[in-house]
């Protein structure tokens, strides 16, 4: 057996580290709700 | 010397004495606060009876501020940085990383909470646990809320340095189980919780001060929901986590899959925060857009991940079960089940209170269309009565009967009250929930101490009767349930003083870690080709549940605005 065979799949290795997914985990809704979020209410013209 | 590891002879579990210690401090925090907010919850549950309408109504607010920032604050974060050291240092079976660093984390978190308590029971706070802006408390209130984050986050961040310790000491092998990976999605939803809260309160505490002009009240509640609600989020990671951890206890009980569990917790990871947006939903300067994606596309595949946990685990736990001989009928498993153990029932409780009322309502709250029938309702308290209270307070509450003896060595008192607790607590609960949400279909507001405006000296407006009635059931509700939460307080409390002290290598009996059934024995189990088909009836039910109340909540709207 090589040691390509012996190496987790890509997924496994994904979840085998919380700092990746501490990554994703952070990113995502920082950029889905909150920047997006606060864009849209940056974008509300100001009343005259 | 003392040791500094020791071994649980009724688990096998090694504890490092050093996260042994923390996980003890934070828990007892964590139930004194629990104490505190329930008696505010009582008094809050009396005023909202009409009939009895007890506390003035400056102490009606001053008493729902200190109710929602104990119980979903303080009492919660308190025991999950508790979990959060259990799952990592004594599952892992390593030193905790830092515990230095973990006490100051500790202290941060203690002065905070503390100080938040004074300065709300001063009057000087009374801005509910949202604080919206403008509306402005004192300084020291937003201060006290920064500690407690803080000192949250270091909490976090040591867990992650545990993990990293044991893997560097190989610990384990191969990937970190179910439960350690379910506190890891907690510990990540915290991070970004604590991130939000931190973008927010800081310049709200400087403009309490008086050295910024004005927060903009759109971007506080925006960015606030991004701590307040993901806030909750950490409850349900967590109390899945003990979900599964439970099933494993009392059953011996494998979960049916770890793939699909593990896709369902990265599922939480990406999208479960996003469910923050819901409180958005009748806000004017974000988008339909903004808020279709994030309560509705992206977030139905964390609810996707919420069903597959409710699927899985009662699965696991029926395959158990049926592989140990209890495999006649559709139920004969649920039958069977330990019902007086309240480990199991408070569990079992949840689960079922958790995904049949606390699910069904957050989705049809989730629908931006259908939203506007009980926003700002007490229809939203009695959805989050559902997931919280039923849902994570009560899975954290028969975790702890478990950990009693494990982790405090003490055995438990007034264990005939220990297995009619949850049922006190749980059914109490459910009438919270569901009167609440009854009421709030009919339009009663939510943070009302004047529901019909009377003392305004304007228009008075009348609500049916069956509107009083459901409150005046809530309020019999809250008394169940208050009945619950101080019988589990109690026992636990005495538990810890008074409870028989258990010797280093002493073991209970009966044993309190059930021995997994042999692979070969889930041979065979079930109906024909499958295998948990008690389990698929009720995932069932609950669709069907689930369908008729999502259609039900639509007719509502039709019938709203007639046409012609």
């Amino acid at each position: 057996m090589n040691d390509d065979d012996q190496t987790p799949p890509l997924m496994q290795r994904v979840l085998d580290n919380p700092f990746i997914l501490l990554f994703l985990g952070v990113a995502f809704p920082s950029v889905l709700y909150l920047i997006w979020g606060i864009m849209e209410i940056v974008s509300v013209p100001l009343a005259n | 010397m003392t040791e500094i590891f020791r071994t649980c002879p009724d688990t096998g579990l090694k504890f490092h004495r050093p996260a042994e210690n923390l996980m003890k401090a934070n828990a007892v925090a964590a139930v004194v606060f629990l104490l505190v907010g329930g008696v505010y919850g009582l008094l809050v549950g009396l005023t909202r009876w009409p009939a009895v309408h007890l506390l003035p109504a400056d102490w009606f607010y001053l008493a729902l501020t200190a109710h929602g920032l104990n119980v979903l604050i303080f009492w919660l974060i308190f025991f999950e940085i508790a979990l959060l050291y259990f799952c990592s240092a004594a599952l892992l079976g390593c030193r905790i990383a830092t515990p230095k660093i973990a006490w100051a984390g500790f202290a941060l978190m203690l002065i905070g909470a503390l100080m938040n308590n004074y300065i709300v029971l001063t009057g000087n706070a009374t801005v509910m646990m949202t604080s919206y802006a403008p509306m402005e408390a004192h300084p020291l209130f937003y201060l006290s809320l920064i500690l407690f984050a803080v000192g949250a986050l270091i909490g976090c961040f040591v867990f992650f340095g545990t993990l990293v310790v044991a893997k560097a000491e190989k610990t384990y092998e191969g990937s970190v189980s179910l439960v350690t990976f379910g506190a890891i999605t907690a510990a990540i939803i915290a991070v970004f919780t604590i991130v939000s809260g931190a973008i927010i309160l800081i310049p709200t505490l400087l403009w309490s001060l008086g050295f910024i002009a004005e927060i903009d009240a759109l971007a506080y509640r925006l960015i606030w929901w991004g701590f307040g609600h993901s806030s909750q989020q950490i409850n349900v990671a967590a109390h899945i986590s003990v979900w599964y951890a439970i099933a494993a206890i009392v059953f011996g009980a494998k979960p049916m899959s770890e793939k699909v569990s593990r896709m369902a917790f990265l599922m939480y990871i990406l999208f479960l925060q996003l469910a923050s947006a819901h409180h958005l939903l009748a806000d004017p300067g974000v988008s339909s857009e903004f808020k279709m994606f994030n309560t509705s596309y992206a977030m139905y595949l964390a609810v996707m991940a919420s069903m597959v946990h409710g699927l899985t685990v009662p699965g696991s736990i029926e395959a158990a079960q049926r592989a140990k001989g209890f495999n006649s009928g559709l139920f004969e498993w649920l039958r069977r089940a330990p019902w007086g153990n309240p480990t199991f029932s408070g569990m079992f409780i949840s689960l079922v209170g958790f995904g049949f009322l606390g699910g069904i309502s957050g989705v049809v709250m989730g629908v931006e269309q259908i939203n506007v029938l009980m926003h700002n309702t007490v229809y939203v308290p009695g959805h989050f009565h559902a997931t919280v209270v039923i849902g994570t307070t009560l899975a954290f509450m028969a975790l702890t009967y478990w950990l009693v003896p494990v982790l405090f060595r003490r055995e438990l008192v007034m264990k005939k009250l220990a297995s009619w607790q949850p049922y006190l607590f749980g059914i109490g609960m459910s009438g919270v929930a569901l009167f609440l949400m009854g009421a709030g279909t009919l339009g009663v507001p939510r943070r009302h101490w004047d529901i019909t405006f009377s003392m305004t000296g304007g228009v008075v407006h009348e609500f049916p009767a069956a509107a009083n009635t459901l409150l005046a059931l809530n309020g019999l509700s809250v008394i169940l349930a208050i009945a619950g939460g101080a019988a589990f307080c109690i026992i636990i409390v005495s538990s810890l003083l008074f409870g028989r002290k258990l010797g280093n290598e002493e073991k209970l009996d009966p044993p309190i870690m059930a021995t997994p059934p042999e692979d070969s024995d889930y041979e065979g189990i079930g109906t024909g080709a499958i295998s948990v088909p008690g389990t698929l009836v009720l995932a069932g039910v609950f669709f069907v549940a689930f369908a008729v109340y999502y259609f039900i909540n639509w007719k509502y709207l039709a019938e709203t605005w007639g046409i012609g």
